[in-house]
């Protein structure tokens, strides 16, 4: 038998096994005493940047100017080395190249 | 200003507007923002009536830093496995080829994962594109509307012979991110735990469910096959079409397993008896 048959009375079993697993986990533990703030935003993500560690300093362009692609990246992908087989996915890097 | 402007430009030029003078019009304005090469729009003056190039400088300088800033924020995995400066670098790239469509900063950045992925000099990392995908869903499901997901006993109340053909709806903060490439344990590494000690294997093709069933959001690692089975359910498709799926794709799926993750995570909102 390659592969079963969704039928009926399996999927109702499958169905009432998962409810039954949950029925005991869940529903109690489900109140949170939280409060979401609405309208409150994650962090630098509705201010202006005006304070202090922004670049008032960097007035002329060169902060401006990354070249990506002349530098090395140094974070912890680095250390990872990929399988030989797995760089097959990169059939699209022609597109939207930056004009170097 | 103009009566008609394209959508997406018209929220640039918002954010733009407050900074352009009567005689600077706003394209002009904000094309010299995002092309670092541009001299000063002819007309942009101080207060002393004269062309103000470095006060332009530093006003292009901030909405850039600005931008480059909120992708650190949404994207703290790729950015920690990129370094700080090659990830300062590459967001500037993007932000000036990739400027705002919309004043909310929340909502930028949706075409960072694409840009990474066809980025050559990251051709030798081919899985960064998916860990800022999974970072942007993670966004997604954050900013989600809320709604208090499907009560899994709606479930055993449907008869035994119409359960097959139920359909659930999707809750509105519930994803798939499907990957060839192990997403979850390298955005736990990189961002949600960092000091746990996560050996990355990247043979492994890992798939994660968002839900956010309250406030925060959780990420489930996907059985095998349950990202079809899920993806199936959040297309529309019936329960037992939806399994029949995953079950040929991967012969040792298991239907009430998954399900149950899905009902555990409040991945769904409601559902619908046919």
């Amino acid at each position: 038998m390659k592969h079963k048959a969704m039928t009926a009375a399996i999927v109702a079993g499958a169905v009432a096994t998962a409810v039954a697993g949950l029925s005991t986990t869940t529903t109690p533990a489900q109140a949170q005493a939280k409060e979401k703030c609405y309208g409150v935003s994650l962090k630098g993500k509705n201010d202006c940047k005006a304070g202090a560690g922004t670049t008032c300093a960097g007035t002329s362009t060169v902060d401006y100017q990354g070249n990506a692609w002349t530098l090395v990246p140094k974070g912890t992908c680095v250390s990872m080395e990929l399988p030989g087989d797995r760089k097959g996915s990169l059939t699209e890097l022609n597109r939207d190249l930056p004009e170097a | 200003m103009p009566t008609t402007v394209d959508p997406a430009f018209g929220a640039l030029a918002d954010m733009c507007a407050m900074a352009t003078s009567d005689k600077v019009d706003e394209t002009t304005f904000c094309e010299a923002l995002f092309d670092p090469e541009s001299s000063t729009p002819v007309g942009l003056v101080g207060p002393d009536g004269e062309t103000a190039p470095k006060r332009f400088s530093v006003y292009r300088n901030n909405v850039v830093v600005s931008l480059c800033d909120a992708l650190g924020d949404t994207f703290p995995a790729v950015k920690n496995l990129l370094g700080d400066e090659y990830f300062g670098a590459l967001a500037r790239a993007f932000v000036t080829r990739h400027p705002p469509k919309s004043p909310v900063l929340l909502h930028y950045g949706a075409d960072f994962a694409g840009f990474v992925e066809s980025f050559p000099p990251l051709e030798a990392y081919p899985y960064l594109a998916d860990v800022a995908r999974l970072e942007w869903a993670w966004l997604q499901a954050y900013h989600a509307t809320d709604q208090v997901p499907l009560d899994p006993s709606r479930l055993s109340s449907v008869d035994a012979q119409s359960v097959g053909a139920v359909r659930f709806r999707r809750h509105p903060a519930a994803q798939v991110v499907t990957s060839r490439w192990p997403v979850w344990d390298l955005v736990r590494a990189n961002r949600f735990d960092p000091s746990a000690d996560i050996q990355i294997d990247l043979q492994l093709a890992q798939s994660v469910l968002l839900t956010r069933p309250e406030l925060s959001v959780d990420m489930l690692l996907l059985r095998p096959g349950a990202d079809i089975f899920v993806c199936a359910l959040f297309d529309g498709a019936m329960l037992a079409e939806s399994a029949e799926a995953a079950q040929k794709a991967f012969e040792n799926f298991s239907l009430s397993d998954c399900l149950s993750d899905c009902l555990s995570t409040g991945a769904f909102a409601d559902l619908d008896v046919a």
